[in-house]
């Protein structure tokens, strides 16, 4: 077993930082109650300026006059936290959460994602264009690489011998002990992990009790490790929120980017897809207007995404500003690759009739594009249909003249009279339904020259009705 | 000297105006009107790119004219758009003349949306047809689609008014319908080869 331990310094942090265009303004996060305001932690301009974690808010509006203040959320932390986890599961099948830690088993996946230093440096990669600072360590246990990634960052230990000289220098206020023990060990004289591991066991645990033991073998290797794995949850949700209120779409258009991106990154550690889902934009006093992104079929690309999120919201109307937005996908069915032809005779650039029906859809409305379909009814305005799932009759031929073109509701035709050409042709039919028609269909030249399917009452030819064209 | 191009292959791709009318060669899209592919100097449409359908006024045979090519082409799997049409296309009608109306996509869009769509339809690539019925269509407009159906290897169609008939378009084929004395087709302008000069008579729609 190998388990890479990805810390992440600056998750708080990096959780805001990365929701806004990078600037390099200071700004701080700030925690505790209206008393004792303190810094959570800080930016490096604002580090640069003074400012420090632990620091009385009143002290650092001393130091430095202008600065940004964000409110400490640990939920949002902890959300981050949970992203980044099913980002790993992308990795590994083997992923725990640890305090500002994940540590995924990769000893099996080294054999797809190349040798170490190839993988290491895909996660370095993947987290940075997520916008998190990281750490990373390799060791044989899931603990010993939790606390190598503490002192090193990059260092790689493969065998429990390199281990035990890895672990041996490391002070112990950095080793995690358990219950304080990294507080009062120092004291008598013990300061790195070395010199403890070769304390004789039962006066350790006279004074410490069994955890200190347990720890310690569990992070040398010779205990197992008991851990609770990570699960990816069924659906995918993500708010975010800002300080001032956005009045116009294409503002919108960065916080989606990232929103969307998030999205896929779940949706790729999970191989699953998204067919519908529902950004949610947040106003200060009305309702959230809800803006529903349905597909033709699941997709999971971050770029294919967004912009079939970005044609509908470009069409939508703010009646307020928006002061959050929030993804919501619920409905995650598995993601099918399109299927190409080995030989495909189309031009390289070409996009598949499914992509373009979406492009289509997201600019021209969820509607825009139909398909027409027989129906058995012999009336005209009831002989076809846009709707998907009415049975098709049988294949039947129609051998009385039909128009390619049919008026929406029959107008009448003006002029002078027309010259027929065919006809009548009763249609009587649709007493059962309330839409009962009797008329006589007939096919008339207009003084235009235009073929025109026309209808009157029986009996009663001259007053024309237009119905369709022979175009 | 400039690059060797074989002058058969120039003449054959009928890009070089000879004043004899040559040979015509069979197309490979047919329009199905034996007596209109003799006229049209590349046996059938252009392919890859637009053909320009001027009009008296809506429901005058336009359809009749392209039917065969869209039975044609749905019969071989291949997808057809069809996009702000005037009227609602009747499917009867269409199933009639041979026309698979499940490949047929029918898509209703503002007007202002109409170039952008009939565009992105060409380019794609996915589709072997599309019939477009712009309001507002200038030469660079046509131009654009022009190109677009020369990258994505489509036909394209495009009815306008006859009143635009004076003004100038880079489509390959421009054709007029006319209804006096019977329903008949003038070819405007035809890309490798003069136009001829007697309307082509088309039977009328009706039948």
């Amino acid at each position: 077993m190998l388990w890479a331990c990805v810390l992440l310094p600056h998750l708080a942090l990096d959780g805001v930082l990365r929701r806004r265009p990078s600037c390099d303004a200071p700004l701080a996060l700030v925690s505790g109650s209206a008393q004792t305001r303190t810094l959570f932690a800080v930016n490096t301009p604002a580090r640069a300026a003074g400012l420090y974690r632990g620091q009385r808010l009143t002290a650092a509006q001393a130091l430095l006059s202008q600065f940004e203040t964000v409110e400490y959320d640990p939920a949002a932390t902890e959300h981050w936290h949970r992203l980044l986890a099913a980002w790993a599961y992308r990795y590994s099948s083997e992923v725990v959460v640890f305090p500002h830690a994940i540590v995924l088993e990769v000893s099996k996946s080294l054999g797809l994602f190349g040798p170490w230093p190839r993988f290491e440096a895909q996660l370095r990669e993947d987290l940075t264009a997520l916008g998190f600072r990281h750490r990373i360590a390799l060791a044989p246990g899931a603990q010993a690489a939790y606390v190598l990634a503490g002192v090193h960052d990059g260092l790689a230990v493969m065998t429990p011998d390199a281990l035990q000289r890895a672990l041996a220098p490391i002070a112990l206020r950095y080793a995690r002990l358990p219950d304080g023990a990294g507080t009062s060990l120092p004291a008598m004289g013990i300061r790195t992990l070395g010199q403890l591991l070769r304390l004789p066991r039962d006066g350790l645990q006279r004074r410490f009790g069994a955890s200190l033991l347990a720890y310690l073998d569990r992070l040398s290797g010779v205990a197992p490790e008991l851990m609770e794995a990570y699960r990816p949850p069924d659906t995918f949700e993500l708010r975010m929120e800002w300080t001032h209120e956005i009045e116009h779409v294409e503002a919108l258009m960065f916080p989606l980017r990232r929103l969307i991106g998030d999205l896929a990154t779940y949706l790729a550690g999970r191989d699953g897809g998204v067919q519908r889902f529902v950004l949610e934009l947040e106003h200060r006093s009305t309702a959230p207007t809800r803006v529903v992104v349905g597909l033709l079929a699941a997709e999971r690309e971050a770029a294919w995404l967004f912009e079939c999120a970005r044609g509908r919201l470009e069409r939508q109307q703010l009646p307020q500003p928006v002061v959050a937005m929030r993804v919501i996908a619920r409905e995650l069915p598995p993601f099918v690759p399109a299927g190409r032809d080995l030989f495909d005779t189309r031009p390289a650039n070409a996009m598949p009739l499914d992509q373009l029906r979406e492009r289509l859809r997201a600019r021209l409305g969820e509607r825009a594009i139909q398909h027409l379909r027989r129906t058995i009814d012999p009336r005209p305005e009831y002989a076809q249909t846009t709707a998907d799932d009415t049975r098709l009759p049988e294949a039947m031929t129609e051998t009385l003249p039909r128009p390619t073109w049919l008026l929406d509701r029959p107008i009448p035709l003006h002029g002078p009279s027309p010259t027929i050409l065919a006809g009548p042709e009763r249609l009587e039919t649709g007493w059962w339904d309330g839409g009962d028609l009797r008329r006589d269909y007939y096919v008339v030249r207009t003084s235009q020259g235009q073929c025109a399917w026309v209808f009157c009452p029986p009996g009663e030819p001259g007053r024309w009705m237009l119905h369709g064209w022979f175009a | 000297m400039g690059n060797v191009v074989a002058l058969a292959s120039m003449l054959e791709g009928r890009q070089v105006w000879r004043g004899r009318a040559a040979h015509a060669p069979t197309g490979d899209q047919p329009t199905g009107w034996p007596t209109l592919d003799e006229a049209l100097p590349s046996g059938g449409w252009p392919e890859a790119s637009l053909t320009e359908i001027l009009l008296p006024a809506d429901g005058v045979g336009e359809l009749q004219l392209l039917l065969p090519t869209l039975a044609r082409c749905t019969q071989a799997g291949q997808a057809v758009v069809v996009i702000a049409p005037p009227y609602m296309p009747y499917a009867p009608g269409w199933e009639a003349r041979g026309v698979v109306m499940s490949r047929v996509d029918i898509v209703s869009a503002d007007p202002r949306d109409v170039l952008w769509a009939a565009e992105q339809c060409l380019r794609s690539g996915s589709c072997a047809a599309v019939l477009a019925w712009p309001t507002q269509a200038d030469d660079r407009a046509l131009r654009r689609l022009q190109v677009a159906a020369d990258t994505g290897k489509a036909l394209a169609f495009v009815f306008r008014d006859r009143r635009h008939a004076a003004q100038a378009s880079p489509a390959a084929l421009r054709l007029e319908l006319e209804t006096q004395p019977t329903l008949q087709l003038r070819v405007r302008k035809c890309r490798g080869g003069n136009a001829p000069s007697r309307p082509v008579a088309l039977p009328a729609g009706w039948s």
